[in-house]
């Protein structure tokens, strides 16, 4: 916080982002599931081809202690900070918010001075959390321009409303809750916004009697699971508008809209189609009446599989869903990843036409029937999951899991934790990487985070 | 002569109205304080007038902000000897300086991209408040109302109250300039690079001009206050 002119990893415009130079380290929260109770942990792995350890976890940061999953985190801060409402551009981007999903604690990791091996600065205990902001199972984690934004799953009680808190970016205190007015949003998960338009999006899970002991196949059936989208006025911390999926699509998850500045429009998976066990990609974008609409844009459908190779929620369809749970939008807003977590597959459209994407790429790896090998594996149980892209665009990382129960219900052979990587033609297509797999062993990965950011961590506030 | 030209032009005071000039062309410089927000309003609307019209709104926000400053000082005149005003002031600028140089990355909460004029001048009038900019030109605008030849009380109080406003327009006039130059060399030259290299920690030189300005306003209050 000395700095004496901006930190380097911020950038004024998503285009210059992309000529940053490449990662050397990649953190990767870990969680300890099913096996001995031992704590969650930071790992961090090398991605430095010019380094002897490539591809090796060189560092695990051990969590004090035992059943936080550890699941979605985020920076202290980013490129937002340039941003002219609030400019901090000498603040540093070097403290990793990891909070626990479980616990609802808060780990403020310091990757200073030496990024391999960070440390945990500050804890902030969940009954500080619940006390402060009212909200508990706090989930994903945005660096804006004043204050760190974190979404939670559910109100301190863990039966009341989700939301977003904020916290202080310079000391951590937690500062309160984040909304004036939620209007129609009781379910919570994932958020992001359009800054320079002042707009917020948020979409929706459920609550954690939903999701902490698995998903319910009767919740699910009855659409009881997250189906809507939230717009907000970020300035006015109102809910401004709800548009709903209707009954037949549950679980709208990950959030990402496009870097450029000046654009308006933004993707968002949802995990299940009810009819036919389809996932599928929407986009919402900016109506001339100023209010939003979605439009489904990408349809994944259903394997049809050998019931007997199911696990016993799928057995009664004979098919094995995508379970699109991530997605990923490259830093030119041309390239959009897909993580087909059941199927066992990463996707890659072209979405240079928001409204018509195009497949450009695929490659397969693990499944809930393919457990397809990876080139220095045996076969592999889970799927791509959460995915992560370099601010070039050139490189994507991905891991295995999903959320510990969750994996279980899905892969029921108890999975082991692995990440892979795909190199991209700039002009579409992915390749994997056959020397690059990270094996995690007992241990299940989850989010990645790249050293001096990622595609999914920065917010511009100046157009290319 | 008028008295008002007379005291305005004194040779004594030159220096103070230099300092006024040199002051706003500081304020002008740093990016936070206004230039950077009509840049980003220029590229968003790809517009290089919006950069221009923005420009407006944050000087006259900022001249708000010193003319609050200035009114309490001349409110303050009537309460206090002038000698001893002069030694508040320049206590209350390091004070000023002292807080800022511990807390120089703190700014005002304000969330919102999407601003009209008066969003403008709100937040310009903001920014400069809480960064103590009024507070800075206190001293100097204490020495360029020591009228020269009055005869009256009530003629002394108007003419005091005229320069001040005189010398916050031309502070003003001054950041404006400096603010809409650099806007314009960002926005048509130098592109959006020198943000990454070019953005000096304005927030830590703040809190030591602070200082600076209060060390002199401190020895010049105690040596008798003027410019002899």
């Amino acid at each position: 916080m000395t700095l004496f002119r901006p930190d380097p990893t911020f950038y004024p415009s998503p285009r210059m982002a992309m000529d940053a130079p490449p990662e050397k380290v990649g953190y990767v929260a870990t969680l300890n599931y099913g096996g001995a109770p031992k704590p969650d942990a930071l790992a961090v792995v090398d991605l430095d081809p010019a380094s002897k350890g490539y591809g090796e976890i060189i560092h695990r940061l051990e969590m004090p202690y035992i059943g936080d999953e550890l699941h979605h985190y985020g920076w202290n801060c980013c490129s937002s900070a340039l941003c002219p409402a609030a400019p901090h551009p000498h603040q540093e981007r070097r403290y990793l918010i990891v909070p626990g999903l479980r616990s609802s604690r808060i780990y403020i990791i310091d990757t200073k001075p030496d990024p391999a091996r960070p440390t945990i600065s500050k804890i902030i205990e969940p009954e500080e959390l619940m006390e402060m902001s009212g909200y508990s199972r706090p989930h994903t984690v945005h660096c804006g321009p004043d204050a760190i934004y974190v979404s939670a799953l559910a109100s301190a009680n863990g039966k009341g409303s989700g939301g977003i808190f904020m916290m202080d970016h310079f000391n951590f205190n937690v500062l309160g809750p984040w909304e004036e007015d939620r209007g129609a949003q009781d379910l919570s998960y994932d958020f992001w916004w359009h800054f320079t338009h002042d707009v917020m999006i948020t979409s929706e899970w459920g609550k954690p009697a939903q999701f902490e002991n698995g998903l319910i196949l009767d919740d699910l059936i009855n659409s009881r699971y997250g189906k809507n989208l939230h717009f907000w006025d970020l300035r006015r911390r109102k809910n401004v508008q709800t548009v709903s999926f209707g009954n037949d699509y549950q679980l709208v998850f990950e959030v990402r809209p496009a870097h450029e500045p000046n654009k308006t429009y933004g993707f968002v998976c949802v995990v299940l189609g009810l009819k036919d066990l389809s996932s599928s990609i929407w986009m919402w974008h900016r109506e001339s009446s100023g209010s939003w609409g979605i439009t489904k844009v990408i349809d994944i459908p259903a394997e049809p599989a050998d019931a007997k190779l199911l696990p016993p929620p799928l057995q009664g369809f004979g098919a094995v869903p995508p379970l699109v749970t991530d997605i990923d939008l490259s830093l030119d807003d041309r390239f959009l990843y897909v993580s087909c977590w059941g199927t066992g597959e990463l996707l890659q459209y072209d979405v240079s036409d928001p409204f018509h994407p195009r497949q450009t790429g695929s490659i397969k790896l693990g499944g809930i029937v393919r457990r397809m090998a990876h080139p220095k594996s045996g076969p592999l149980l889970g799927g791509p999951q959460m995915v992560e892209i370099s601010r070039d665009g050139r490189r994507v990382y991905f891991t295995n899991s999903l959320y510990g129960i969750v994996d279980d219900q899905f892969y029921p052979d108890k999975m082991s934790g692995w990440m892979a990587k795909v190199d991209v033609d700039p002009n579409g297509g992915i390749a994997l990487d056959g020397n690059f797999f990270v094996d995690f062993g007992e241990t299940r990965a989850h989010q990645v985070r790249l050293e001096g950011g990622d595609a999914s961590t920065d917010t511009f506030c100046y157009p290319s | 002569m008028h008295p008002l030209i007379h005291s305005a032009i004194h040779h004594d005071a030159l220096i103070s109205w230099l300092a006024m000039i040199g002051f706003g062309a500081y304020h002008g410089l740093n990016p936070g304080m206004g230039w950077l927000f009509s840049l980003s309003r220029g590229l968003q609307l790809q517009s290089e007038r919006a950069v221009w019209s923005s420009l407006i709104p944050i000087a006259l926000g900022h001249g708000a902000a010193v003319t609050v400053v200035a009114a309490l000082v001349l409110a303050a005149g009537h309460l206090m000897d002038p000698a001893v005003l002069r030694v508040v002031t320049a206590a209350t600028l390091l004070a000023f300086g002292v807080y800022k140089l511990f807390r120089y990355y703190r700014h005002p909460l304000w969330v919102g991209m999407q601003v009209g004029m008066r969003d403008l001048f709100f937040w310009s009038f903001l920014m400069a408040s809480a960064h103590g900019a009024g507070v800075m030109v206190a001293p100097v605008l204490l020495s360029l109302t020591r009228p020269h030849g009055l005869h009256t009380a009530a003629e002394e109080e108007i003419t005091s109250a005229v320069v001040m406003l005189l010398a916050i327009s031309v502070h003003t006039a001054a950041m404006l300039g400096v603010m809409g130059l650099v806007a314009w060399v960002v926005y048509k030259k130098l592109g959006l690079a020198v943000l990454r290299k070019g953005w000096l920690n304005f927030d830590l030189l703040w809190a030591g001009a602070l200082l600076a300005v209060g060390v002199v306003a401190l020895f010049g209050a105690l040596s008798g206050g003027g410019h002899h």
